[in-house]
Formats: C-alpha cells, structure tokens, sequence
C-alpha cells in the first residue's frame, strides 16, 4: 500500500535537499557533502565581515514552539551570516495560544513571502507534517520534533566528531542517557550508522531506553563502566529535572552514581577520547564539572560548529553549493 | 408492501450455508424462503441473479458522532451511509456529548433517528456511571427499560476497582450485557502508537500490550467474581486472545470482538506519521494482526466491529501525537470481510456471521439472519463490481479512510430495513 517516504518528501526530483527534516531518509552522500559544505563555511566566522549573500533575498521564519537557547540563537547567525531577512516568532505566546490551528499559523506566515522554515514543536513527526503542507518551493528545516529527531544537531556533532577523528568507521562511540526521551539521540544514531561507524553504544537504565532500541543498530550496555571501555567519543546526553521525580529514576543522585560522567570512568575510554554534550548540561547530574570544562571536552566548539552546519544544510537547500562561500 | 428477492444466492450464516434461494417479504417480515406462503403475490420484484444476499450487518460499534459533535457527522448523514455499505443495525457507545447516562439521551437518539426516516436500526449502548466518570453508577435499571441494550464506560477509567465491581455486579443483578474495552489508563498514559520499534524509530509517545492485557486480566477476574455477562470489545492484542481463548474453557460468561482494520493494518503502516492510521487501541505488529485472525477463525473472537469514528478534515490535520484518533470504516467494513474470505481466513458464511448473527446474538438484537419470521434486514451484493478506495468518494461524511488507495472487489446494490428499500 502506498507510503509516503521520508526520501521523497526530503529530496526533490534530482535528489537535491529541499526540506531537512530526518537524518533517516537521507544518504551517506548527502550527510558527507553537508559535512564538506560546512567546513567550507567555518572560515566565513573568521573574516572582519561574517556574511556571504547566498540567503541574500531570502526570507527564513524561525518558529519555535518550545523553549531553545542554542539551536535558536545558532539557526539566527547562521541565518544572519548568509544574509537572509529573518523573522524570529515563539509560537508559545503567539497565535496558537488563541486557537489558531497549526496550519493556519503557518498559511499565514506563507502570505508574506517566507522562503524558509525552521521549526521546533513538540510533537514527533511535526516536521513532516509542515513539509508536507508548504506549498511547492517553500522549505522546512526540523529544529527538533518531539522525541522523534534533531538532525541539524547530529550533523553538527558528526562534524564535531570528524573535526577530532576523521574516519568513522574506525571509531567506538558511545551515547549515554536518556535515549527514550532524547531526538538528538535518534538523529545520531541513524548518522553515526549511515557513515559506517564501527561500533555505536548505548549506555542508559533501562527505563531511560525505549523498545527494542537495538533494532536502531545499536549496542545496549547498562553499566557506565563497561561501556565506556576503549571508546573514542562519549555522547552524553540531557537528562531533564522532571524526568527524575517521577517513576523512571529513582534520584539525581543515583543516576549520578550509576550513570554520571566522572574523569574516573572516562580514564576507561581511549586516551583520547572527545567528550560531547547537545547542551544544556546538568553539571553534577549526568556530567561531572571537571569533565565538563576538562581538556576531553570539546562541547562549546559544538557550539561554534553549529553555526556553520546550519549554514552548510540552508545553503543547500537554496540550491548554491558551498564553494560560492568563498567567493 | 409485498416484495420478491429471487434469483439470489442466500448468504446463512446460521446454517453456515449458501444456497440459491428466493425470499419473500411481506410488511417488515420475512414470509417465506424458497417457495411463497400461499397465496403470495409480490408487489415488487428484485432479480438477485448473480448476486449475493446476506441478512444486514450489525455493527456493535459506531459512533454518529450525535449528540454532540455533529461538526464530524450526524445521525442522519451516517445512518444513511451505514445502509449504503450494508449495515442495518448499528450500536452507538454511551460516549456522546451529553453521555448516555439517563433516558433523555436515548430518546433523543431514537428521536433524531425518526426525523432521518428510520433507515437504519439504532441501539443504544448506556453509560455504567454517570458522566462516564467512574464513579456513581448510572441509573442502568431505567436505561435499560427506555431501551439501553448493553452497558458500558467507553474505556473510561473507574476511579477504582470497587466500582467496577459494583457496576458490574449491579448490571449482572439486572441480567443486563456489560461491555468493556480493556484499558488501563496509566498504561496507556500519553501515548499514541503501539509500543515497538516503530514507535521508537518515530520517537512517537508509545502505548503497550500490558495497557491492554493487564486491564483485561482485571476485567476477567471480575467477571468470575461478579458473574456478569461481559462482552470485551475492540481487542487488539495477540496475549488477550489468548486471555480470552483461556477464559472462555473455563465457563465464564464472555464474548469478544475486534475492529475490522486491526484485522488488515500494523503499525508499520503509519509510515511516515499517517494521521489516518492513528488509532486507540493501536494498530498492533504483524503477530497481534495474525493472533486476532486466528482468533475470528476459531471462534474465539465471536464477532467484528467497525469501531466508525467519522471525522471533520482538520482532526487528521495535525502532527501525529496531536492528531484524533479513529477512521471512518463503514465504507471498508464489508469489501474487507469479503477479502477476509479471500485471504482464506473465513468462509463467506462464516464472515457474514461474525458481522450479523454473531453480534446480534452477543447484543441481544433482533436481527443477524434471514429466516421466515423475522425482520427482512436484507443486503444484496454485487459481489463482480471492483473499485478503487478513496476517502472522498465515501458514503461516510467522515473521509477520514485508512485504506486509500486499496482495491475493492464487492458493492452493495440494494438494502431492506424491516421490509424497506432504503437503499
């Protein structure tokens, strides 16, 4: 019976980027020339003038329908930095608020001209839902949808990643926390796993992993210790403060003591092991201080990388390829 | 009026035959099968031939959405699509808007019915408490005396298990039909799609089997305790079919259904975020989908629902978790009974019994069988018309369809209600 396919809806008739909604349809060419495109912008941050024109023109909508420090203020520079005009909403406190469907919300801002959207809400599968509802020409960045996927935020990390390691497919890299709750998770793994990456762990209680997590391609480890053992890059993620009252975890010091990232434990991963983090970290809860600021630690260049990765996938998908950065 | 059918082949799920019979009606009854009563001469003369006749559908399950949310549907646009697709007896589900809880809703229903012209048979299913709340039991008693041919919280939860085995009990004392959909709310919590690798590669919210079996489990101990005759309706796990299977050898007073789709989808088929496979229960794996069938063969799921819930186009506009639940089924209910015959699950008989006499029986209804005496609730089928399934083309006002894009073989021609052509 007939489906429709993330592939198709994410990729126009030559296979080109027209909507970045879900690492999971996309190929190892397309994350790889992202990955290409962005180290081509990283020198756009140097220069005295921070812009190139190719959003020139162009009008990007940032609709954030939950919360977001980074991802936000990242999507702007990027924005900003390919000069595109910028209209910046929370739907939070907009229209939504006073009954306005979704689609209206989005219709509307279609009839004044947006080019671009990029939007975080949180139910899984918005993003698809909104790219399917654009009309023709019209594109959809996914800022993060529920617990489904954050891949702008993936492929920055594999950036961060291949910046310290180059070859995934020699690597051991490890994910630990909440992977139930966590979109960044789902995005990494389908990255990590479309660029051959050796071994992908996942280390979490078991309440913190949903059904057949191993299915994603994956191996499960339920002990910190033994699945940090001779990694190259250690994944921790967010473990919100509500997630920790309710039946899912005991206490913050529990989870601490079973789970949190100590220089201890990380002395069991290689000795050159990269520690990341997708922000915003709970120091003391699943991440000790002195790993966070330590010198493993490369979680605020994620940060900077974050900026040329947007740049990178919205340059895409306006069609000019990243070399004209440069010019 | 006197009318002939001839020419046609008798569908009797009864006698689990299929024969070439002629039928001949008269008033509201069935008169006679295979030569007239004597002196019968028919008025009207409907040539079958080539055709299948089968007593009219009852469905135990679908919501008109009146009273209440007749921006979706209404009692007159769904009676009148349930007979164009072959249902003549319908069972609403006290979960209107107000709640079946007291006389006045049921005479309301009946009411609105005769103003649409009575095409279609409607029974009213009462709420076992009050504002399906939970907590006080609703007036059964008096329910049941306007009408009310079965009890039921709608899978509302009971604030605890005394309630629900009082409200049992009390229904057991009246010799009244309990029907339960087996839900543990907590369980279920927020989610929105069966719990398994689907649901975790969506990172939808998920719901497991234990929200329904560990309820069910609940509910069958009650049912010994309580002794209440109990129909579990909607089941859409392989472990509650076993449940049942095992309750059913031991005696106890149970029976059991399924929707027709949760017979034909998974949860794979959500695809990427389809709205209109969104549905509570939720569509299941392939060895729940698979356990259900063998559970309609063997009997150990004595009927199918369609569980219609027609809906306005912007409930399925929205991202998945936010999306209503439920499809618009009268449409599908019976070209997929009839793929279930060839899918070698049923015999043509045997469908046609799970989706009539069954149910009729289970619920106490006069209706599910051609036989001389009875109401002439008669469909006839063109069993040679193929088509090709679009929501937009559906009798329903609802449009909401999971099976767009399916092929069809088998359309209603013609529909007797009490002896009317209603369609």
């Amino acid at each position: 019976m007939p489906t429709m396919s993330a592939k198709n809806l994410q990729l126009d008739e030559n296979g080109k980027l027209q909507h970045f909604l879900s690492i999971e349809g996309l190929d190892q060419q397309i994350i790889t020339e992202i990955l290409d495109t962005a180290e081509s912008f990283t020198s756009v941050a140097d220069r005295v003038i921070k812009k190139v024109p190719i959003l020139r023109g162009k009008t990007v909508a940032n609709l954030f329908f939950e919360p977001s420090t980074r991802t936000r203020s990242t999507f702007e520079l990027a924005e900003q930095r390919l000069s595109a005009d910028i209209l910046s909403l929370n739907v939070d406190t907009s229209a939504t608020t006073k009954g306005e469907s979704l689609l209206d919300t989005i219709h509307n801002l279609e009839a004044m001209q947006i080019d671009m959207f990029v939007i975080r809400h949180k139910d899984s599968g918005s993003a698809h839902f909104f790219a399917q509802h654009v009309r023709p020409g019209v594109s959809v960045l996914n800022a993060g949808d529920g617990q489904h996927e954050h891949p702008t935020q993936a492929m920055l990390d594999l950036y961060t990643i291949r910046h310290h390691k180059q070859d995934f497919t020699r690597l051991k890299i490890a994910i630990v926390g909440d992977i139930m709750h966590s979109r960044v998770a789902r995005s990494q793994i389908h990255a990590l796993n479309l660029l051959n990456t050796a071994e992908v762990r996942v280390i979490a209680p078991k309440t913190l992993l949903p059904v057949d997590t191993e299915s994603l391609g994956v191996q499960l480890f339920d002990d910190l210790e033994r699945g940090l053992q001779d990694v190259d890059v250690v994944i921790m993620l967010r473990l919100q403060k509500e997630r920790m009252s309710g039946a899912l975890l005991p206490s913050e010091k529990e989870y601490f003591n079973q789970f949190g990232l100590t220089q201890e434990r990380l002395d069991r991963a290689s000795p050159d092991a990269i520690v990341m983090h997708p922000g915003p970290a709970n120091r003391g809860v699943e991440i000790e201080s002195s790993v966070m600021d330590g010198n493993q630690s490369v979680i605020l260049q994620q940060v900077g990388f974050g900026i040329s990765v947007r740049m990178a996938i919205m340059s895409m998908i306006v069609g000019r390829s990243g070399l004209q950065a440069n010019e | 009026m006197t009318i002939l059918i001839k020419n046609g082949l008798l569908i009797d799920p009864v006698n689990n035959n299929e024969s070439k019979t002629d039928i001949f009606i008269d008033g509201s009854l069935v008169v006679g099968l295979g030569k007239p009563p004597a002196g019968f001469k028919p008025q009207q003369t409907i040539d079958a031939k080539g055709h299948w006749v089968i007593p009219g559908l009852v469905d135990g399950q679908a919501r008109l959405r009146e009273p209440g949310q007749t921006h979706k549907a209404n009692i007159a646009s769904e009676t009148s699509a349930a007979v164009k697709c072959g249902i003549t007896s319908l069972c609403i589900p006290p979960d209107t808007q107000p709640v079946i809880d007291n006389s006045a809703v049921v005479d309301l229903i009946d009411h609105r019915n005769a103003k649409a012209g009575n095409q279609c048979h409607i029974y009213t299913i009462g709420a076992l408490t009050q504002a399906l709340e939970g907590e006080h039991l609703s007036n059964m008693a008096t329910l049941k005396a306007n009408g009310a041919i079965a009890f039921s919280n709608a899978g509302r939860p009971f604030i605890n298990n005394l309630v629900q085995r009082r409200a049992m009990e009390y229904a057991a004392g009246g010799d009244m039909l309990v029907i339960i959909q087996p839900r543990d709310s907590d369980l279920y919590a927020n989610g929105c799609a069966h719990e398994s690798s689907v649901s975790t590669r969506l990172g939808l919210p998920a719901i497991p089997e234990a929200a329904e079996t560990a309820a069910l489990a609940k509910d069958i101990e009650l049912v010994a305790q309580t002794g209440a005759r109990t129909h579990f309706g909607q089941l859409s796990c392989a472990r509650s079919v076993d449940m049942i299977r095992r309750a059913k050898h031991n005696g106890l007073p149970i029976t059991a259904d399924c929707a027709m789709h949760q017979l034909f989808l998974t949860d794979h088929d959500i695809g990427e975020f389809d709205t209109n496979k969104l549905t509570i229960p939720p569509l299941r794996s392939q060895y729940d989908k698979q356990a259900l069938r063998d559970g309609v063969a063997d009997g150990t799921i004595d009927s199918i629902c369609s569980d219609h819930q027609p809906h306005e186009i912007d409930a399925k506009l929205r991202p998945f978790p936010s999306a209503e639940p439920g499809i618009s089924a009268f449409d599908t209910l019976l070209p997929l009974a009839i793929r279930l015959v060839e899918e070698k699950i049923l015999s043509m008989p045997g469908v046609i019994g799970r989706l009539s006499i069954n149910p009729a029986r289970i619920l106490g209804l006069p209706a599910g069988q051609i036989a001389i005496g009875e109401l002439a609730d008669i469909v006839i089928i063109d069993p040679g018309a193929h088509w090709y399934c679009e929501g937009k083309n559906f009798a329903s006002r609802g449009k909401n369809t999971a099976f767009e894009g399916w092929d069809f073989s088998g359309r209603v021609t013609q529909t007797l209600v009490a002896g009317q052509i209603v369609f």
